[in-house]
């Protein structure tokens, strides 16, 4: 965030404390935009650090630095496994919430049917309506009908409150494509399936793709829900909040902030390769 | 991949009494016409005239409630767009973002399995003058640029009937004129019949052979520019294309292949041919009598009564003068009370006649006309104002 | 970004959808609507109806801990509501939640107005930014937060040094410690939708603003502001409603004196196994959300919420 280089007209400098409260009038903004990263960031610079501490068991005050915690992520016990299960419940969520969702979004907009309001309805209640309550509901039903808890229930659970996210994502970048491209293409001799997958399914692509993105991460870093639902199944935050009562390795830090520049990258990447696409 | 199996077709195009409705609203009413095999046919009328609609439905694009649609001898009224022999440039143009020029105009040969594809291509960029720029994408063209291959990319197929849906819309007034010409050199060129949907009269006027204009889901009057434009059917047309002075009239008596009508100002004749057809002129029916400004010569009253009287004429009084370099737009009030417009051509140097100058209008009686009276004498006026710049 | 536009799209969905052009498609909709709605009404509707019928359970005479059976006993809610263990937290929740959404307000809005308008090149990466704190675990950020607050952490340190704070005092565990995890761990919520509004408002309507005498404040008040309502709209509601429901903030930053409603649902859970007082806490909750909801939305003149 570089000043504004405005021009100073060379005939009258006005005096430096006039200067000086225009700076800060033109740069307000970016100061107060710049203490509230700061605000954003702490946490994660915090977490990034203490990954290094060479704390042992619970990593709650610095003792010195050490780069065993990223040498060995998998040292202290159950950790990894926790994220691999976090990782292979993101997995099938995101396969299967964006497939679900996807499809609602197409409905939607690009079909005119009785029940379309219902429907906008439904999916939007999921988002107000609070973790606790969608989570001791969806156990009660699980208790009721007897289903035992683990994995199964928690990738349902995710999918089910991934879906109505998926759902307006899609929709967003689905409304914003001309209609008349679909009909150019039908009018160009493609039937209806021809300009889906030639014309349609290309242009909503990144739509798509930024919404299994987002389920993975919905899904990646649910708690309150998981925990309804998980039995003796335990993901990387259930294993954060379970730890936490004792101690959190120094490994779980290094985890997450090794996810955090892992998604960076990801969407800097994509980022990139979309405008090489488009300058391209 | 599976070709696109598309019906062979070639003849007119002919409309019957088609009709279609939203629900309620009904957007084209018992719609009836006929597009002569290569000839350059405008739909002109103001938004939400039923025209686009009407294009639609020849694309394929909406089904119509009623009524049916003919290439020569073949029916295509429900066919599916990707059956018809009909292309169509789209308003917005509707190019495909993540191909290139290339693909966007092969798009459509490619699909019904045309060989030689690529020859094909680079004759329609070579026609539209853009072969330099195949390989890019839309979105580094400019406006003009896009609009030329969203109609090359429909011309390459030699659809029997190409339909343009107001495809100069967004260009600015320099380019548009530009590609007036270019269009009409295109079809020219290439043979085929066009139909243009336009609510710019201007335009209608510059390319095609005949027009028509629609209002309220229904043509109100169709034929050649001139046609139109000399022999208004009903207000509505004689204020959209152009502007026209109406005023109601009386009439008096027939004499012989004249009629003569009355009103506050005096009297008129005007030849029986001029009115429009299914007018009453039996003696005391009211009709209407519609002038166009530039028909009209203005000169001094102390001068005119001097001269002889040539045809027909009112007596006022200059309410406003604006010199507009070739013309000068005078509004005269007529003793009776009618406010007209005159365009004057600027032939003379001694400049304009002030405000408040006592004048006499005249001009000759078949280059008046005659209409129903049953009808709103703005209607059509606002929105022809609005849009023809 | 398409996920906030996308956000701020569920609560502005104004477009009318294209006229369907095919008539044998008329069931289309519905096969594509079928699987994820399915889903839906299975595992979102259908456990609701569950939860509310367990709300009117009483406990089966002499049964173990944890059984009850229906006795449709709606005093469960009249017994529930008026016990102060029950409701003191629940408007807790609601002061709490309020605060947080209008703090995030304050924070967010400056800086998505800043992203949108002010940012140039830089606006990918800032966006990216707001949205990077996502991927560390909302679990270990918040337990972060209670280490930077901290008796020996560097904020208390550095508001010693100032005299803000005593030498015993502290930020943690206190209610502030608690709404500033829930302001902190929802402000990416409130800023996003507000930067989609914004960046869909056209800069020429500024200027032409300016154009027309506004001063800078009365242009933003007059022109910025009003149009990106949608947003505003979008992010309070997406910030108040999980804000409203979250008991980790409170149990990590805050002591039994701070604890919220979903503190009590999940405790009475998991540790006293008592599921229609759950169910009736769960419902309240519910409901008192929708009905404020309701009448916020009413009251800023949102378009209709679906």
């Amino acid at each position: 965030m570089s000043p504004a280089n405005t021009p100073v007209p060379v005939a009258s400098k006005p005096p430096t404390t006039v200067r000086f409260r225009n700076w800060i009038g033109n740069n307000l903004l970016r100061i107060y935009a710049v203490l509230a990263f700061i605000y954003l960031l702490l946490p994660v610079m915090y977490t990034f650090v203490f990954s290094f501490n060479d704390s042992g068991k619970s990593n709650l005050t610095w003792v010195g630095f050490t780069w065993n915690n990223w040498a060995n992520p998998c040292a202290a016990p159950d950790v990894c496994q926790s994220v691999i299960n976090s990782i292979s419940v993101g997995l099938v969520v995101t396969l299967a919430a964006t497939l679900l969702g996807t499809l609602i979004a197409f409905a939607l907009v690009r079909h005119r049917f009785r029940g379309r309001t219902t429907t906008n309805l439904l999916i939007f209640l999921p988002m107000a309506t609070p973790e606790v309550v969608l989570g001791s509901s969806l156990l009660t039903l699980f208790l009721n009908i007897l289903v035992p808890l683990g994995f199964w229930t928690v990738v349902i659970a995710h999918i089910m409150f991934c879906i109505s996210f998926v759902v307006v994502t899609v929709k967003a970048r689905l409304s914003s494509l001309d209609a008349n491209i679909e009909q150019a293409a039908m009018d160009l001799y493609a039937s209806e399936w021809q300009a889906f997958r030639r014309i349609t399914l290309p242009l909503v692509a990144p739509g798509i793709a930024a919404a299994g993105l987002l389920a993975f991460s919905l899904s990646f870093d649910d708690f309150i829900i998981t925990n309804f639902n998980s039995g003796q199944f335990t993901t990387f935050p259930k294993f954060i909040y379970v730890a936490d009562k004792r101690g959190i390795p120094a490994q779980a830090y290094v985890i997450a902030s090794a996810m955090f520049f892992i998604a960076l990258a990801i969407v800097l990447i994509g980022q990139f390769a979309g405008r090489r696409r488009k300058e391209g | 991949m599976a070709k696109a199996d598309v019906t062979q077709a070639e003849g007119d195009l002919h409309l019957e009494r088609l009709t279609k409705q939203f629900g309620d609203f009904v957007a084209v009413h018992d719609l009836s016409l006929v597009v002569p095999q290569g000839s350059f046919f405008a739909l002109l009328g103001p938004s939400g005239c039923g025209k686009t609609t009407t294009l639609r439905m020849v694309a394929g694009l909406e089904d119509p409630t009623a009524g049916t649609i003919r290439i020569g001898d073949t029916e295509i009224t429900h066919q599916k767009p990707y059956r018809r022999p009909v292309n169509t440039v789209f308003q917005n143009y509707a190019l495909f973002p993540h191909m290139t020029i290339y693909d966007n105009v092969a798009f459509g040969l490619k699909r019904r399995g045309v060989k030689d594809v690529n020859k094909q291509v680079n004759d329609a960029l070579t026609l539209i003058q853009l072969s330099e720029v195949a390989q890019r994408k839309p979105a580094q063209l400019s406006g003009g640029q896009q609009q030329r291959v969203a109609l090359a990319r429909a011309i390459v197929n030699r659809p029997a009937v190409l339909l343009l849906d107001e495809p100069l819309g967004a260009l600015d007034l320099k380019l548009r004129r530009q590609m007036q010409l270019e269009l009409k050199r295109i079809q020219t060129e290439v043979g085929l019949t066009f139909i243009h949907v336009t609510h710019d009269q201007e335009e209608a006027m510059t390319m095609a052979d005949s027009v028509a204009v629609m209002n309220n889901g229904i043509i109100e009057q169709l034929g050649p520019p001139t046609e139109l434009y000399e022999s208004p059917h009903t207000v509505f047309v004689a204020n959209f294309l152009g502007q026209s002075n109406l005023f109601p009239a009386t009439v008096q008596e027939t004499d012989g292949e004249e009629i003569i009508l009355e009103d506050p100002d005096g009297k008129f004749r005007m030849p029986k041919e001029r009115v429009a057809s299914g007018v009453n002129t039996s003696g005391g029916s009211n009709v209407l009598v519609g002038v166009r400004p530039e028909k009209i010569t203005i000169g001094p009253r102390s001068e005119a009564a001097a001269a002889p009287i040539d045809g027909n004429y009112v007596d006022g009084v200059v309410e406003s003068a604006s010199f507009l370099g070739v013309s000068t737009q005078y509004q005269v009030r007529t003793e009776g009370g009618e406010q007209i417009d005159v365009f004057a051509q600027n032939l003379d140097v001694h400049g304009l006649l002030p405000h408040g100058s006592h004048v006499r209008l005249t001009w000759q009686p078949h280059h008046g006309f005659v209409l129903a009276p049953d009808q709103d004498i703005r209607a059509s006026a606002d929105v022809s104002a609005g849009v023809s710049g | 970004m398409a996920i906030a536009q996308a956000i701020g799209d569920t609560i502005e969905d104004q477009r009318t959808p294209p006229p369907d052009p095919k008539k044998r498609g008329r069931f289309t909709p519905y096969l594509l609507l079928l699987p994820g709605m399915l889903w839906l009404a299975i595992f979102f509707a259908v456990p609701l109806v569950f939860l509310f019928s367990t709300s009117l359970q009483t406990p089966v005479a002499g049964g173990e801990v944890g059984e009850f059976e229906q006795t449709f006993n709606f005093g469960n809610y009249v017994d529930t509501l008026t016990d102060e263990y029950y409701y003191v937290p629940l408007f807790r929740s609601f002061i709490y939640s309020g605060i947080a959404t209008i703090l995030a307000l304050l924070i967010g809005y400056p800086l998505a107005y800043m992203i949108a308008f002010k940012s140039g090149r830089w606006r990918n990466l800032l966006l990216v930014m707001v949205i990077a704190p996502f991927f560390v675990s909302f679990l270990l950020r918040t337990i972060a937060w209670r280490q930077i607050l901290a008796d020996e952490g560097v904020v208390v340190g550095a508001l010693r040094v100032v005299g803000l704070v005593g030498e015993t005092g502290g930020i943690y565990p206190s209610a502030l410690a608690v709404i500033t995890g829930l302001t902190y761990n929802f402000l990416p919520f409130m800023t996003l939708p507000i930067y989609a509004s914004l960046e869909r408002v056209d800069p020429r309507l500024i200027e032409a603003g300016s154009d027309l005498y506004a001063k800078p404040f009365t242009g933003f008040r007059k022109i910025t502001w009003p149009l990106s309502m949608p947003g505003v709209v979008a992010g309070t509601l997406l910030t108040f409603i999980p804000a409203a429901g979250d008991y980790v903030n409170a149990e990590l930053l805050g002591t039994g004196k701070n604890s919220m409603i979903g503190n009590r649902i999940q405790y009475e859970f998991f540790n006293v196994r008592d599921y229609p007082t759950m169910a009736v806490l769960s419902f309240v909750l519910m409901a008192c959300i929708f009905v404020m909801v309701l009448v916020y939305v009413r009251r800023v003149g949102s378009k209709d919420l679906v």
